[in-house]
């Protein structure tokens, strides 16, 4: 792109903007001013500078839910990367079959975020769901209502089949963008299936892998709505994720300030590991030939 | 044919990978169908008599329609708006340079990463203050803050895969840019737009925590019906998977109408 500036394309991305500005400016610094005051009514306000965010960040049950979130954000991409992407080499890429497949991969993805919960429900409760009946007939009692350790098992499981086809279907897009001439070359050379995927697929599907990455990362650290209906966040708080606390302390208790506080703290960790892991995939690049 | 897994019995692996993975996808939504057919009382003693009863259930009482029917309107405001304004704006991103666009471009998709719940406490207030809580629109409104910035991605990727010359062509063809940009640009890219409402689709349908915060007893999304069911004495699971079927068919609907342009957009058009 080398035209000269036209300002007058800002006409075009106007609508936008404005729309952006209602529904993301204007509420973020709401969020920002509540985060500094102490909120009695709407008359009486205090300005108390950073001290929400200190009371925030020393709140064992935030720290608590902090770790928990990393760790099933780290525990779920682990699976479904991986994953996704055998799925995505196992779908041939072109023949009847595929326009059914990529169908039947996406459905998943529509299902509302609360029916996902519902399912996973009534899959894995141990009196009514086929999952918790099977594996309670195999002589282990699995109860995830009860064991903190099953409820993570249900969660994990239920991300994985509720996000796996997002990953399959953006390396399947991606894998269907490689010249067939890479793989020509390759098969000459006398390559396996391992090497033909780390030296002819994988440094293909970088970018895409990248959006995978990101669009996991972000959406797997705002998870509010499947365990909150599939376990509300227990066994005791063994499963209360970021959102849930979040949601619990603004709808439930009004407590308006720690609430911002913790709002704004909660927005600057997802920027923060969107923009490391974005970052030090740029960085990576440098270093390659 | 299938390049890349065409030797050492890639095809078989290939095949048992699909299979257990269609398996794994299939199981708990036939559950869910099983569950959906058979009445609660049924469900609970492990018989199995097959009903239509949830189903008539849904249909006949107005809280459950109801809530089809209002989640559907904000599905479709959203869709439309996010459509109309990103339109021009994924234009003037792929078309022009202009005074601090790349930065413009990051800072619309910085807040795709916000978690909703951010903004529930903010949402809540200002949507009351300018009188459009517990309407279809404010819903519509609030999912705009993820389904706008996305659709401008993908609406760029779209465009900017389509030629510069295919523009310049009708300028000398003497067509304004609005009839251009109407009648011979907007044809040309009708799979990105197609994929681009299968995304906001997608977003709105499926939230539940900005749905359920800005609707009151007026316009309560079928997504919040379901967890009132569920809080209420005694679930009938029945009805509630019966509702969980219904609120997947829109879904597959819509990616049925796009899925020989899904691939490419998940790509975001970029696939040639």
């Amino acid at each position: 792109m080398n035209e000269p500036l036209n300002n007058r394309a800002w006409l075009g991305v106007l609508p936008v903007l404005l729309i952006v500005a209602f529904s993301a400016v204007i509420p973020l610094m709401t969020v920002v001013n509540y985060s500094v005051q102490d909120i009695f009514d709407v008359n009486t306000r205090l300005f108390v500078g950073l001290d929400w965010y200190r009371e925030t960040l020393r709140d064992p049950r935030f720290l608590d839910a902090l770790l928990r979130q990393l760790t099933f954000s780290g525990i779920v991409l682990a699976i479904e990367l991986p994953l996704g992407v055998l799925v995505a080499r196992s779908i041939p890429r072109d023949g009847r079959w595929v326009g059914l497949i990529l169908v039947l991969l996406a459905v998943p993805l529509l299902i509302p975020w609360n029916v996902v919960g519902t399912i996973w429900q009534l899959f894995a409760r141990p009196d009514i769901g086929l999952l918790g009946q099977l594996v309670n007939e195999l002589g282990v009692p699995f109860n995830y209502t009860a064991s903190p350790a099953h409820a993570w098992v249900t969660l994990v499981m239920m991300d994985v089949w509720h996000w796996t086809s997002l990953v399959a279907l953006l390396a399947f897009s991606g894998l269907t963008a490689i010249p067939s001439a890479c793989y020509q070359a390759a098969v000459m050379d006398g390559a396996n299936t391992w090497q033909v995927f780390r030296h002819v697929e994988l440094p293909r599907l970088k970018a895409v892998l990248v959006i995978a990455v990101l669009l996991r990362l972000m959406d797997s650290f705002m998870i509010y709505t499947e365990p909150f209906v599939l376990t509300g966040g227990g066994p005791g708080n063994s499963t209360t994720f970021l959102s849930q606390y979040l949601t619990s302390m603004a709808v439930g208790q009004f407590d308006l300030g720690p609430a911002a506080a913790f709002s704004v703290l909660y927005f600057l960790v997802v920027l923060l590991l969107c923009w490391l892991f974005y970052t030090s995939v740029i960085a990576n690049r440098g270093n390659e030939p | 044919m299938s390049r890349g897994l065409n030797h050492k019995g890639g095809y078989k692996q290939a095949h048992w990978v699909l299979l257990l993975y269609g398996l794994y996808l299939a199981l708990p939504i036939y559950w869910l169908l099983r569950l959906a057919l058979q009445s609660n009382q049924a469900t609970l003693s492990g018989g199995a008599d097959w009903t239509l009863a949830n189903f008539a259930e849904i249909f006949s009482n107005p809280v459950w329609y109801e809530g089809f029917a209002n989640s559907l309107s904000y599905v479709a405001i959203n869709t439309v708006i996010s459509v109309s304004v990103a339109l021009p704006a994924a234009y003037a991103f792929s078309r022009y340079r202009f005074l601090g666009d790349k930065h413009l471009f990051f800072w619309l998709l910085s807040n795709r990463m916000a978690p909703p719940a951010v903004f529930l406490l903010p949402f809540f207030q200002l949507y009351s203050a300018v009188g459009l809580f517990d309407t279809p629109l404010a819903v519509a409104l609030a999912h705009c803050l993820f389904t706008v910035p996305l659709s401008v991605w993908i609406l760029e990727g779209f465009m900017s895969a389509v030629p510069k010359s295919l523009d310049e062509m009708a300028r000398i063809d003497g067509h304004s840019l609005p009839y251009f940009f109407f009648r011979i640009f907007l044809p040309t890219i009708r799979g990105g737009i197609g994929v681009t409402v299968f995304f906001c689709f997608m977003f709105s349908w499926v939230e539940l925590l900005l749905a359920r915060t800005l609707t009151g007893s007026e316009t309560k999304p079928i997504v919040v019906v379901m967890t009132r069911t569920v809080s209420a004495s005694g679930i009938d699971w029945g009805v509630l998977a019966a509702a969980g079927v219904l609120t997947i068919l829109p879904g597959i609907a819509v990616v049925w109408f796009v899925r020989r342009h899904l691939v490419k957009g998940f790509a975001l058009g970029r696939v040639s």
